[in-house]
């Protein structure tokens, strides 16, 4: 029973107060052979290479429209071992809990945490608690790191992009940013917009079971937006990157608020988008399949790899003239008119 | 939502391009006031889809750009003071003598990025025990909703908000490029959010002094080429009046409501543009009754001037007598990551939008 109505210090000392917090609260929500043992690690069995990615999160508000920054940490996480063609089955997760916070919104961000690693077929096996003083953080830090078993029938590898391959993206770019964006101090305006945030591993992996080889690179494209995915991506390969503005799924309110922010969606975070980079071969036949999966209901062809303006990335705009697609400096601001 | 498909449609664009080309019959250098507008055609890629014959000169209608160093070093002033700042985004970035707001702010002090003033009144009125400065940037555009907050906050009772006042004003700035010995200017787009508050009244006499084509344009790709076009008509056919392409959103008269509250706080008078120098009557100034509410007095930081960068030659690109890629330290010395000037660290910068989109280097 949870007599304690924020978290205070205490909880972090590592004393009987941090105890019943993991009692209470993360051992009773996450409870699994693994957990349950309640040691400082676990030991698992994986065959096969392994990808691993970790993650920090760290965002304002901590809960937002379409989401939380519990469920966002999972996705994302989760995202980025299927990006690297895995299928990730174990989780770790780390708390910095600013004191005082809310007992009552770390219950909803801890069960969120859980029902999205069920969705994504993942485990939490192993963890962390730390309490900061009051002004020393944001509400909540989360740190997650995940690992699977690579795809063997793929080979996920920036190398093995050529010219002409094509590249998909699976949904409507810019939604994440711009339903944080929404909700932030000073900011706010009338929107339904809804974070995207979501599991893409089982997609990514009926892909390449679906596809094997012919799927060269999948990257999401979350903070730094689209643009930043496919600047580094031409970086990378040395090759030019060519995409078609009027072919970007982008929502209309996405568009509208987007532009009385004064803000490019290609650059606008996103938790749900990912791109593939394929052969051209068998682009339609990947939209297709995309379009017949829930995370991949808007899937596109944006554009493709060429061999002329290397390094770039080069968009057609929708009245037919060309610009360069450049990196981000720094976070897109607020301007003056 | 209609102007986000219908003013960026591919055909109507097109036509409008072929009308261009088939109009004009020599060289015309044509000046886009506004920093809008010069990413508007830079990022739709407009700029190479025009005949050859018609240059687009970029203009000084970036409120970020002609922002004087002296400005910026008085809002750092501030915040190390302890007082709260409040900015629009485009600021921040922006490099004082020694630092820009975003390093003030690293060093500890206490910046709030906005996008209305009237926010920075909340913050006010919320922090009764501190004081709270909004950074008043911006053309006639900004200028309503800058004085609306002195009104707001004295409505309100609160001693403990003022404003930091740089406001410029666009006609005197036409008139200083067109007084320019090396001005080269034979039309005007001229700023059709400008206009869309102060009306088309004040560029009259100046077409009519200066002999000059003035069109009152929008922002999106459909608006930019049409205003191009009319212009072109003009220059062609030797007339040169002031036509408005965005009557869409202006009217002759302006927004009467908006003008009133900007009479109430603000008077005409001379400011300084950075890398152009002082224009007489070029700005807005707090008036004596709501001078409580003007930053450089309450905090006695008139007095702060500071040289401007003798590499950077953002006061030729903001004249239009040089483009970005004609300044030695375009790209190189100074990008956005390490700006030299203003017009490279703005998003309505005529150097970030050339560093940004510029197809010249595909």
């Amino acid at each position: 029973m949870i007599d304690y109505k924020i978290i205070n210090l205490g909880h972090g000392s590592g004393g009987l107060m941090t105890r019943n917090l993991l009692d209470d609260i993360i051992f009773k929500t996450f409870s699994n052979p693994f957990l349950d043992k309640k040691h400082d690690g676990s030991v698992v069995k994986i065959e096969g290479r392994i990808a691993i990615s970790t993650d920090s999160f760290v965002i304002s508000p901590i809960f937002f429209k379409g989401g939380n920054i519990g469920e966002l940490a999972v996705n994302g996480t989760v995202n980025d071992v299927a990006m690297c063609g895995a299928q990730p089955k174990y989780l770790s997760l780390a708390f910095i809990i600013e004191e005082g916070l809310k007992v009552d919104d770390f219950v909803k961000i801890v069960n969120s945490i859980k029902k999205t690693a069920d969705n994504c077929g993942v485990q939490i096996i192993t963890g962390d608690t730390k309490v900061v003083e009051r002004g020393k953080g944001d509400q909540i830090f989360i740190n997650t790191t995940g690992f699977g078993s690579v795809n063997p029938k793929g080979n996920i590898a920036a190398e093995n992009i050529k010219v002409g391959d094509k590249i998909i993206v699976n949904g409507c770019i810019a939604q994440h940013g711009m339903a944080i964006m929404s909700q932030r101090e000073g900011l706010e305006f009338e929107s339904t917009i809804v974070s995207d945030t979501t599991n893409l591993n089982f997609i990514a992996n009926d892909l390449i079971n679906a596809f094997g080889l012919g799927i060269h690179l999948f990257r999401d494209a979350t903070r730094g937006g689209l643009a930043s995915v496919l600047t580094e991506i031409a970086s990378d390969i040395k090759k030019g990157v060519s995409i078609n503005e009027n072919d970007l799924p982008l929502e209309r309110q996405v568009a509208a608020a987007c532009e009385i922010l004064g803000l490019d969606p290609l650059y606008v975070a996103n938790e749900g988008v990912f791109v593939a980079i394929v052969d051209r071969g068998i682009a339609d036949e990947v939209v297709k399949l995309m379009q017949n999966d829930s995370k991949g209901r808007h899937a596109v062809c944006i554009g493709d790899i060429t061999k002329e303006h290397p390094n770039k990335v080069v968009m057609k705009s929708a009245i037919g003239g060309k610009r360069i697609v450049s990196p981000m400096i720094g976070e897109q601001l607020p301007r003056i008119c | 939502m209609k102007y986000l498909s219908e003013y960026r449609n591919l055909e109507a664009t097109k036509s409008y391009l072929d009308l261009i080309a088939n109009k004009v019959t020599r060289t015309w250098n044509i000046m886009e006031v506004c920093g809008g507008q010069t990413h508007g055609l830079v990022r739709n890629g407009i700029l190479d889809l025009l005949p050859q014959q018609v240059q687009m000169i970029h203009g000084p209608g970036c409120p970020v750009c002609v922002t004087p160093l002296s400005l910026i070093d008085k809002a750092i002033e501030l915040l190390e003071k302890g007082i709260i700042v409040c900015s629009f985004g485009d600021m921040i970035r922006v490099p004082g003598s020694k630092k820009s707001l975003l390093e003030a702010k690293a060093d500890g002090g206490d910046l709030r990025i906005l996008y209305s003033p009237l926010e920075a009144v909340k913050i006010a009125k919320n922090n009764p025990e501190k004081e709270v400065v909004f950074f008043a940037v911006g053309f006639e555009t900004t200028a309503p909703a800058n004085a609306l907050s002195v009104l707001h906050a004295q409505k309100e009772g609160l001693t403990n908000y003022s404003i930091l006042v740089s406001h410029v004003l666009v006609p005197p700035a036409m008139e200083a490029i067109l007084d320019d010995e090396f001005c080269n200017i034979d039309a005007f787009l001229g700023a059709g959010h400008v206009c869309a508050i102060m009306g088309n009244e004040e560029y009259h006499p100046l077409s009519k002094k200066y002999n000059i084509p003035i069109i009152i344009t929008g922002f999106e790709p459909l608006d930019l080429v049409q205003g191009i076009y009319m212009a072109v008509c003009q220059l062609e056919a030797g007339i040169h009046k002031v036509e408005n392409q965005y009557s869409r959103v202006v009217k002759e008269e302006g927004n009467l409501a908006a003008k009133k509250v900007i009479q109430q706080v603000f008077e005409v008078g001379n400011r300084e543009w950075r890398g152009i120098g002082e224009i007489p009557n070029s700005g807005y100034k707090v008036r004596k009754e709501f001078i409580a509410y003007d930053a450089e007095t309450k905090f006695n930081i008139e007095n702060i001037k500071v040289p401007e960068s003798s590499i950077c030659i953002a006061g030729e690109i903001l004249r239009g007598i040089k483009k970005p890629r004609e300044c030695p330290a375009f790209g190189k010395t100074c990008n956005p990551s390490n700006p030299l000037g203003a017009p490279m660290v703005s998003s309505e910068g005529a150097c970030a939008a050339y560093f940004h989109f510029s197809n010249n280097e595909i």
